[in-house]
This record gives structure tokens, sequence and C-alpha cells, in this order.
């Protein structure tokens, strides 16, 4: 019998019950995520008062003000920031999450533990702990000096460098983490194949492995770039007033500044920036997902 | 050195200290030979395969082939090639990529690539299926763009891993007839690995039964099913019921195909037994008796009759040929 | 005896695909009865249909006359056992069978004891603090049918679950199997694609194609009474032909006439014959009607095969006899060894 099919009512009645369920949880997001961010929006179009406060009315003079050199100087530097640590993170994250995806059950799970373990205490006490590793007199210029391999003490402290160690360090878990659960993914007998079909292990690797855990690899990136942009907490901590970053800037408008609307410019300047690559990041990854690696 | 196509020398390997997966293991394969490793699961054919293919080493022994130690060289360095179980198809890839993997390794010309590419389809009977991508294939699709990959390559010796174990039964049937109609075709040395004995039967020029390691016997189909050595192939191979000697006046342990113990409803020559059992399948009437000494065998033969109950008295005999002596009164191996 | 199941008109789609058009089965007390198909023919959805993970989209399901096809899987009086087994890796065999009783919040004592039984019976005494990791596959499989059998279901649902294991283990648990169902006396519905599986352990086969149910019959009806085409061609080996039935007892094919034991089709009615390879015997051509050539021998252990090729077709015979390729023979077989059957597509 072909033709139009009838949807039965089984169907029908799957179909109230998914709502039923998701009704909830979509009034929540309304509520608490949407409303919000358009508060936000509104207020970037807004004028700041003349001491404090808000004057709705509506301005672009925000959105230009982000334009001039000090402000834009301040979009470039994140942006060069999140790049040189998304390499770094990429680099050293990479192999770490796919040779960890290669070991036994044991040590899978005592990797993931120590892995997990930094997690336990916040990022803010963790990052105070590099300032002990980095200062001037702190362990590793100890260190360093003691096996002779420096005669000055090295100033890596409230530099750029050490913003990019603590950016390593904080995120480069998502990045294993991303690598590793695409590369546990992985048939090892394609890598096999690869090899009895002639490929040397190098490319085997290249033409087999490589492909198959790059979604791993493009949702750390991902997963990296995005925060890297916005942890201004780092930049405060391991920088000092030396490296301004967006983050930093918003945050210091919305307080000493009083300066909200600017500050909702700003902010969403970000958000514009962080969706286009969300969106880049999809249309990248849908590619890889019509060749059947989803 | 080595005179034969491939040879195995002495392998042995285990994995986990104490426990041997291959125990010393010899082997001669000539040129255009159609082997099958037959075995149940854990006997070491699958190890034996990837020893040759080169994916694992030996812990001592060695693989030659053509008069070549090959032992050390790495699976990319030698002219074998494999199909896998699960057929290893590169998701990422579409058919014709896949095919010509090996061949863009080696840096063949783009259009000889093509060329190739569509001779093989045309070989497994997949002509057109270039852009089509392995998750839109079927199983048996699957299967024949596999072995068309190896194939590609122009092995010297084609190895294949349990090939058709996914397929339904029919298609099963129809696979084997194809792999030895090609295996015929292109006078390539198979070396094929699976634990289904009529599978084996049908397809193979020679096979190896395999058990825990060692090699039980080696011999063709005809040797194998109507001359097994040892209990273990009788019983492995077909139907075979092993009895003491003693019971039919012969020396030993006696080997007899189910086949070929005949039934006498009228009790008039051979030896007694009572019926325990009966049962029919596919055209084929089983039947199951006790002996004297509490032995059980099954006779089995063709056509239906209802004319045997459990519980009855019959007799049963068999021709001398067609009982094999296996092992010995002492129980070892000939 | 009692119909436990009653299937009524069950149809079936997915999306635009009609996976089952109109099943009609009655299945009774005590039976094993399988389902026997190719691949997408509709006999796993049939089966999960009666164990409640799929809705019918139309049609009915009785359960003792009741209507159930509504009721969600747990509520139902029906265990299944899965090709995968899906034992619980982190508990024990023990633990696995008892497994649903603990959930009835049980007597620890009596879930010991009836786990003891279902042991015993599967064949499996001691195994009770086993790591289920650890068992071989054909070991795996019966503390499944342990686990399911042990909540005394009033029928226990099997889907190919000798699929993934060797050949020669396969056999001995199908014996297993079978000695098991006859022990406990229930209804066991089968799954399966392996004819010869089918036919050895089941007291009612139900071949399916395409949706459609093709015969219903025990083992020896569907093996020496195939209705159709379809259910000889699958069920063992054939030799089809096309011929026609001249009248009650006589046939005519291949340009010959044969006596034959079969009637009730019309006078000179277009019909086909099936004729099992190992009915056909070879013969000096002059003891036959219907001579051919040899153009194929191959040994199967348990007989040849041989390839017969006469003036219209080429016949397979399985005999214990050799012939050389390129001999002249004849194929001799009796009446009864004829098959009747309508000729597809003629009604």
């Amino acid at each position: 019998m072909r033709g139009k099919i009838s949807r039965s009512k089984s169907s029908a009645k799957h179909t109230h019950a998914t709502i039923g369920m998701i009704l909830p949880l979509y009034i929540f997001t309304l509520i608490f995520v949407a409303c919000p961010l358009l508060y936000m929006v509104a207020l970037s179009f807004a004028t700041p008062g003349e001491v404090h406060g808000v004057q709705w009315i509506f301005t672009l003079d925000n959105y230009r003000k982000i334009l001039e050199p000090v402000y834009l100087n301040t979009f470039v530097q994140s942006f060069q920031l999140a790049i040189t640590s998304t390499l770094f993170i990429t680099l050293i994250g990479y192999p770490f999450g796919y040779f960890m995806a290669k070991l036994p059950a044991g040590g899978k799970k005592k990797a993931m533990l120590l892995l997990m373990l930094p997690f336990w205490v916040n990022s803010l006490i963790r990052l105070y702990g590099w300032i002990i590793i980095l200062q001037k007199k702190g362990l590793l210029n100890f260190v360093l000096k003691k096996l002779d391999l420096i005669q000055k003490p090295l100033k890596i402290m409230y530099s750029y460098p050490a913003i990019v160690i603590g950016m390593i360090y904080v995120l480069l878990p998502f990045m294993i983490l991303s690598v590793y659960s695409s590369a546990e993914k992985l048939d090892w007998s394609l890598v096999e194949a690869a090899r009895d079909l002639g490929a040397s292990k190098a490319k085997a690797f290249w033409t087999v492995s490589f492909r198959l855990t790059l979604p791993g690899l493009l949702s750390g990136v991902i997963l990296t770039f995005i925060p890297s942009m916005g942890l201004f907490f780092i930049a405060d901590i391991l920088g000092g007033n030396k490296v301004v970053l967006v983050g930093s800037l918003i945050q210091d408008q919305m307080t000493r500044g009083n300066n909200w609307p600017f500050a909702a410019a700003l902010a969403v300047i970000m958000m514009i920036l962080t969706t286009l690559m969300i969106l880049l990041y999809r249309k990248v990854t849908n590619a890889k997902e019509v060749e059947g690696l989803g | 050195m080595s005179d034969s196509f491939l040879e195995l020398k002495d392998l042995k390997k285990s994995f986990t200290p104490g426990e041997y997966v291959l125990q010393g293991i010899n082997l001669k394969i000539e040129q255009g030979e159609f082997v099958t490793l037959l075995g149940s699961s854990g006997c070491g054919k699958t190890t034996t395969l990837r020893i040759i293919a080169g994916l694992e080493q030996p812990d001592s022994g060695s693989v030659w082939l053509e008069g070549k130690d090959v032992t050390n060289l790495e699976p990319n360095e030698r002219d074998v090639n494999t199909v896998f179980q699960n057929y290893a198809l590169f998701p990422h890839m579409n058919v014709a990529d896949n095919i010509g993997y090996g061949l863009k390794i080696r840096k063949v010309s783009k259009a000889d690539i093509r060329k190739k590419v569509k001779e093989m389809l045309e070989l497994v009977q997949l002509e057109g299926y270039e852009k089509r991508k392995p998750a839109e294939l079927s199983g048996g699709q699957k299967q024949r763009v596999a072995i068309a990959r190896a194939l590609a390559n122009n092995p010297r010796v084609l190895l294949l891993d349990e090939p058709l174990g996914a397929l339904d039964l029919q298609l099963r049937r129809a696979m084997q007839l194809e792999l030895k109609r090609l295996q015929k075709k292109l006078g390539i040395t198979f070396i094929y690995i699976t634990h289904d004995q009529e599978e084996a039967i049908n397809m193979s020029d020679r096979i190896v039964v395999m058990n825990q390691g060692r090699f039980e016997q080696i011999g063709t189909p005809d040797e194998i099913y109507n001359h097994p050595k040892t209990s273990y192939v009788a019983t492995f191979v077909g139907n075979a019921n092993i009895l003491k000697g003693e019971l039919v006046g012969m020396d030993g342990t006696v080997a007899i195909r189910s086949e070929n113990i005949i039934l006498d409803e009228n009790c008039k020559q051979g030896y007694s037994a009572v019926v325990k059992e009966k049962n029919f399948a596919a055209g084929q009437l089983r039947v199951l008796l006790v002996l004297s000494d509490g032995t059980e065998i099954t006779a089995s033969r063709f056509g239906m009759n209802a004319n045997i109950q459990p519980g009855q008295q019959i007799n049963w005999y068999f021709d001398l040929k067609n009982a094999v002596i296996v092992d010995n009164a002492k129980g070892e191996r000939l | 005896m009692n119909k436990l199941i009653e299937l009524k008109n069950l149809t079936k789609n997915f999306d635009d695909q009609q996976v089952l058009r109109g099943i009609n089965l009655d299945i009774y007390e005590n039976e094993f009865l399988t389902l026997l198909g190719p691949s997408g023919c509709g006999k796993t959805t049939t089966l999960r249909i009666i164990a409640g993970f799929e809705e019918p989209s139309g049609g009915e399901v009785l359960f003792n006359g009741i209507e159930i096809s509504k009721l969600p899987p747990y509520k139902r009086e029906v265990n299944t056992v899965f090709q995968k087994y899906a034992l619980f890796p982190h508990l024990n065999v023990a633990e696995n069978i008892g497994f649903g009783l603990n959930l009835k919040k049980m007597d620890k004592d009596v879930i010991a004891q009836k786990v003891r039984k279902m042991l015993k019976m599967v064949g499996l005494e001691g195994f009770e603090k086993r790591d289920v990791t650890l068992l071989s596959g054909g070991q795996q499989q019966r503390v499944a049918i342990a686990r399911a059998l042990v909540n005394e279901p009033k029928i226990l649902l099997l889907d190919e679950p000798l699929g993934a294991l060797d050949a020669k283990i396969r056999k001995q648990m199908q014996i297993e199997l079978k000695k098991i169902q006859q022990e406990v006396g229930i209804t066991f519905i089968y799954v399966t694609h392996d004819q010869e599986e089918a036919l050895s352990m089941s007291d009612t086969v139900v071949v399916m194609n395409n949706g459609e149910i093709q015969q219903i019959g025990s083992p020896t009806d569907i093996y020496n009474e195939p209705e159709n085409r379809f259910v000889a061609g699958f069920i063992g080996e054939s030799n089809i032909i096309e011929g026609i039935m001249i009248r009650d007892y006589l046939v005519q094919f291949d340009g010959f006439e044969f006596e034959c034991v079969d009637k009730g089709f019309e006078d000179n009615e277009e019909i086909e014959v099936v004729l099992r390879p190992e009915d056909l015997d070879i013969v000096e051509p002059s003891q036959a009607k219907i001579n051919g050539v040899v153009r194929n021998v191959t040994f199967k252990g348990v007989h040849y095969e041989i390839l017969v090729e006469t003036e219209l077709r080429t016949y397979k015979v399985q005999t214990t006899d050799y012939a050389e390729v390129g001999r002249q023979v004849g194929l001799k077989f009796g009446p009864e060894d004829i098959h009747v059957m309508y000729r597809m597509g003629a009604y």
C-alpha cells in the first residue's frame, strides 16, 4: 500500500510528552537567559548618565567609541592572546589527548584522574600557585639558578608570557579531553588497514588517525579560543596592569568607569565575535560530519 | 632458507606470561593455493594471520615469503594484504578513494589509479559505486569493497580474517562461491580464516585445523573429512562419533561419521543399542543411540522415517572402510 | 492447547517504509515457534511488537484474549534474550540472574534458590560468583537465558541469540535451547535467518519475506511441502522447474511426463515443480528420462554436490556417489520426490 502513511496515534502521544518535558526548560531559558541578553543589547544603545546611571536615549556613540584606537587595540590584544594561547594549547594538548587514548584501561583511568584532580581546586587559587612559581624569587628561578642555567633571575611575572602560561594551564584540559574523546572512538583496525595497504606509521597517522580525530581537535580549539578571549582574571592576576583584555575593560567600565552602556556595547561585540566563530566551527565540522565522522 | 612460496617456521607467541597462543607452528604454502585456518575462538588462527601480515611480531620463529625472511618487515613493506573481519573501510573516504588508497601511497599516477579502481569494481561487481560512502553500503557491499581495496595492490598473498562472519546465511553462501571464483581467476594465494567447517570444506584446497595454538592436521577437505587423524578433527569437522575400538572389534579410538552409521530396525545385523532421541532437520533424520557401555552416538540419513521411537531397541552397523582410527589406545596422537 | 498470543492484521510503518504488511498469527502454549526469513523481512519487528518495544501502526496483539499493544514491556509476562546478551558487567553471574527478582524485592534466600535452580538448568552449576566478562560466548548466552527465565515469564523471546557464537558452539547451544524449552514448558518465540537452525529446533516455523508471512508449518511441512517459490528457494536447496499439471497425479516438465503424488490443481494448469538435490540419483543415461552432462563436482564432506547440465537447465544433485566432470548421466527420482506448487504470479 503505497502513498501517504498517516501518523499513528502513538507518535502523536510521544510529541505531547516531549513538549511537556521541554516547556519548563524553555520558560527557564527565556526568563533567565534571553531576557538579560535583550536587556544588555538595549543598554548598549542607551546613553550613560552625567555622573552615573543610564539615560534611555538612543545613541550609537557607544559603538563609535569602540572604534577609537585605544579600545580597538584592546580587541586586537585579546585576539592575539587568544590565538597564541590556542596555538600552544593545540600543540601540547593534541599529542597528549591522542596518546592518552592509546593507554591501556588502567593507565587511562590514572591519566584521567590526574587530569581532573586540579579542577577540584578553584582556578583562581591555582593561578596564585603560578605566581609563587614564576615570580622573581619564585620556584622556577630557584631551580634554574641551582642548575646553573641562568645567572640573573628571569622576569616572567607581570608580562605577556605569564598570561599565556596561565591561559595554557587553565584551558589545556579542555583540549586534551576533547581530543581524547575523539581519539578514544578511533577504530584502530583502520590504522592497521592503512599500514597493511602500504602506509608508513607517519602516513597512516596523517591520512587516517589525524583526519578522524580532527573533530576533537576543532572542538578543542573552539573550547579554548572562546574562553581565552574572555578570561580576564588570568590577565589581571598574572599580567598586572600591563595587558588589558576586553574582559577586564568591560569589568572596569562597569565598576570604576560607571559606564554601563559602553560596557554593554563591548559585551555585545564580544558576543557577536564569539557567535561568528561558533558558526564557522559548525560549518567546518558539519562538512566532516557528512563524511561519516559525526 | 625457504623454497616454498610462503613458509611459517616454528612460530611461537604469547600475550600473557605462561600462556602460549601459538606453540611453535610450521606450515608450507604453495603459490596459488587456497588455504584455510580452521578452528574455534582462541585457537590462534587470527594471531597467525596477523603475524603473516606484520601486524603482530612472533616471540620466536620466522615468516618466509618467496625465499626471503620477512619476519621483521613492517606491514607496509610486505607484498601481503588483508581483508579485515569488520572491513575497516575508511569512513572519511568514498569507495574509489578507499580502493585506491594503497596505490596513492605508492604514488601511482591519478589516471592509473582511476583505471585500477574501475577494474577492481568490475571484478567485485560494484561498477559505478566510485562516489559512494562506506556508510551507505550494505554488509555484502562493504565486504566486496574491502576485497577490492586489498586486491588493488596486486598482493602476492591475500589474507582474509573471517570476512563473511557478519553476513546472512544466504549471502554468505553466495559470497563463498564468489571468493572461490575470484581466487581461481586471479591465481593469488589466499589464506582464509574461519570457525565454520562447512565454509572451510566448500572453499579450500587445503585446510589447517588448529587447536589451542597447535596444528591438529593439515590436508585437503577430503583428507580432513574422511581421514581425520585426531578425535578433535573428527568431531570439529562434520559430525563424528568417537567410540572405544573394543566395542566394534577394533584397536584404539575409532571415529565414524554419523551418516555412515546404518540403522537396522529389525535388529538382525550389527550391534545393539537403544534409541534415546530422534530429531529431524533440513531433510536429515538424526537419531541418538545409547550403546551397551553407555556411549552415545548419532546416526543420520536423508529422508524421514517415523518408525523409530525413543526407547526402542535397534541395531546399528557400519562399513569398515568408513571407520577411522584416531589417537591410539594410549590416547596419543598419530 | 491454549492460544497464548494472537496477532491480528499487524502492520507497521517506519517513516515511509512499510515493514509489516498484515501479519496474522496464532501462537500456542508450550510451543517452540521460529520466525524465519532474510534480513529486513520483518521478523525482528514482529518480535519487538510482541515484547512491547514497538507499537504496531495497525492491527491487534492479544494475550490470552486481551489486547496488549499499548502495554509497556515491563508490564507484559514476557522476557527477551538478545543477540548481544546485555549482561551487566559490574555484577557477577548470580547477581545478573537475580537482577529482576531483586527489583521485585523477593526474599534473599528465595532468590538464591531460584538462581541455583536456573544455573543447573543451563548447565552452569557453581558459577554463581564468576565474573561475567571472563565467560565464553556460549556461557554468557546461557547466563542471559537464565536471567530471562528466572522471572518465570509466560513467553521467552529470543532475537538471533546464537548469532555471535562459533559454528560448533552454536550447534551445541541449539540442542541445549531445545532441551531447556521442553524442560521449562513455556512458549519460546525465536527469530533467525538460519533455516537449518529453525528446522532443527522448532515445533512451528513461520517463514517471512518482505513483511508478509509466506508459510506456517512444522519443519517437516515447510521442508517437504513448500507452498511457493520463495519458501522452496529459502529452505534447503531446490531445483525449481516450470511445468504443467496435466491432471491429478501426472505432471509434465522438461519435455517428459512424470507420475507424482500431488493433486487438486486444474487440468493443464501452469505450475512449478520442486526437486530436492538429495532426492536426485545419478544413474546411467538409459535408466532415466532426463539426461545431461556433469559440469561440476564439489566435495562437501557429507556428500558431493554435482551440477548436471541438461538441455534446458542445470540441476543441482547431492549424492555420496562420485561422477567425473564430462560424464553423460541420467537423473533418477521417484513420484514422491516431485513436489508441485502453484506458479508465482499465476493468480
